[in-house]
């Protein structure tokens, strides 16, 4: 027969916290923020395909650090559950709030319950009509869930990130700015000014999709040379 | 939302929003219903739709009635929707499931966008109209049939392309210009005389308007230009640049112009 050691769960839920955290601060950085146009997410990924930032729904954004597959999953999971909530009620009943908790359940009950806790961190924001009206959510691998003000950064070396961002973060950046911003705090831990336009991906919820686009979709790609030209648009 | 532990989710991943919902919330979906034995009350019905292809694009019209037996049910109804960016349907027969399967079906493209990163092709998404409708030959058997009409423009070929369909799901593109519902005979005739290739867009809109206009000289369930309450059809134009509504000024004017040169003209019949 074997033998089964006793492990204490508080012993049990820092090791499994500790191999969360682990996995996500090998990961590279995840930037989202709120700035006068819109809400900015900028992530630091060389690949044009695996994005780290996805659409949700009409006006809520989705940005994560960690695992690709697990991330991914999730991503998924919250596009399926907005998009069943929009078509069984109404469009404007989907809100990031309520996406922000069920993430939290999931990612509570899996950190408890499964085999290996999600080695990821989650944003979700939702872009208002006024800059109060913005939310910004944090979602960690065990379920705790924060409402930030904003700005959120998640991933490796998020500390030092947060710090740069802090200090240039204003209210009224516009969406250029809010974007270098990002790229400079992004390179805090390497040798250059700021991070090139190919090496970040970047999405913008634009803040008046319906008179700028004529879309009521607000969340919107920024491709390699807008973000660019956006950097470069002031020396 | 489901429980999204690895080997579940694998295994339910699916781009289709129809199918999850298959999978969930069956109850939802707006066809797949078994109904019981019985006589099915006067519901409304949505009429006439054309359709046609100009060089660059194609565009939708619809006009504004849905009657209910003899009764005029409403005059501000629209039967003509964005499906996405670059296509647009519109639908004739019943009202109620109708607009349903028009949401569903919007839900379904950008559903699929969002999950996959990439647009459906024209052709993908026309099929998957398809199989919506076959989705509802039960309901059309008891009478409440949907009959839609589809058009986009395909990025991969440029060029804009019309679909046509029966209640058994049968997609059938059609060549320069369409028409469905209680006008479309009426509304096919005049598009025989008014379309030509090389139309601009502008008087593609024309033509669309004016071919609603006879439909609705001839059948009672479809509407004219009403310029008592300020109603006009609706349209869509679908080019490169995507789908776009036209606005009530133009076809306020368009409407007017139609009226102005049937006045003079001073024909009977």
């Amino acid at each position: 027969m074997t033998q089964q050691f006793y492990v204490s769960p508080e012993q049990l839920m820092k090791d499994r916290a500790d191999f969360a955290r682990k996995g996500i601060a090998r990961g590279r950085s995840v930037v989202v923020i709120s700035c006068a146009d819109g809400i900015a997410l900028v992530a630091e990924n060389p690949s044009p395909s695996l994005h780290k930032i996805g659409e949700i729904y009409d006006k809520i954004a989705f940005a994560a650090v960690g695992k690709y597959n697990e991330f991914e999953s999730l991503r998924q999971a919250g596009v399926r559950y907005a998009d069943v909530r929009g078509y069984s009620y109404d469009r404007e009943d989907v809100t990031a709030r309520g996406l922000a908790s069920v993430y939290a359940q999931s990612l509570g009950a899996v950190f408890t319950a499964e085999q290996k806790p999600f080695e990821v961190e989650l944003a979700v924001a939702e872009v208002g009509h006024t800059q109060a009206d913005d939310h910004l959510y944090r979602l960690t691998f065990d379920g705790s869930i924060a409402d930030e003000n904003g700005f959120v950064v998640m991933g490796g070396l998020a500390e030092q990130v947060a710090e740069t961002v802090a200090r240039g973060w204003k209210a009224d950046l516009d969406l250029a700015g809010a974007l270098r911003l990002a790229v400079k705090a992004l390179a805090t831990d390497k040798e250059v000014d700021a991070l090139p336009g190919t090496a970040v991906e970047a999405a913008v919820l634009d803040r008046s999709p319906e008179s700028g686009r004529g879309s009521r979709r607000a969340f919107r790609r920024l491709r390699a040379e807008e973000i660019t030209q956006l950097l470069a648009g002031e020396a | 939302m489901q429980d999204p532990s690895a080997g579940h989710l694998a295994t339910q991943a699916t781009s289709s929003f129809i199918e999850h919902l298959q999978r969930s919330r069956p109850e939802l979906l707006p066809f797949s219903q078994t109904l019981p034995a019985g006589q099915i009350p006067p519901v409304p019905h949505a009429t006439t739709i054309v359709a046609l292809s100009y060089p660059g694009g194609v565009l939708m019209a619809g006009d504004r009635r849905a009657t209910m037996g003899n009764v005029i049910a409403s005059r501000h109804i629209e039967k003509v929707f964005p499906a996405d960016e670059y296509s647009v349907l519109g639908i004739a027969g019943t009202a109620g499931l109708a607009i349903d399967i028009t949401r569903l079906f919007q839900v379904e493209l950008e559903h699929y966008e969002k999950i996959e990163g990439t647009l459906l092709s024209l052709d993908g998404k026309a099929n998957r109209l398809g199989a919506m409708i076959r989705g509802n030959l039960p309901m059309a058997m008891q009478g409440l049939a949907v009959i839609p009409l589809f058009a986009g423009f395909d990025q991969t070929a440029g060029v804009g392309r019309l679909f046509s369909y029966d209640v058994t799901g049968g997609r059938y593109e059609e060549l320069e210009h369409h028409s469905v519902g209680s006008g479309s005979v009426f509304a096919r005739g005049a598009l025989k005389k008014l379309w030509r290739p090389n139309l601009t867009e502008d008087e593609a809109v024309a033509v669309a308007v004016e071919a609603l206009y006879d439909a609705a000289d001839d059948d009672s369930a479809t509407g004219g230009p009403d310029p008592v309450r300020q109603l006009w059809p609706v349209v869509y134009t679908v080019n490169r640049a995507g789908a776009r509504r036209v606005s009530e000024r133009e076809l306020a004017a368009i409407a007017g112009s139609i009226v102005e040169s049937r006045t003079v003209a001073g024909r009977e019949a």
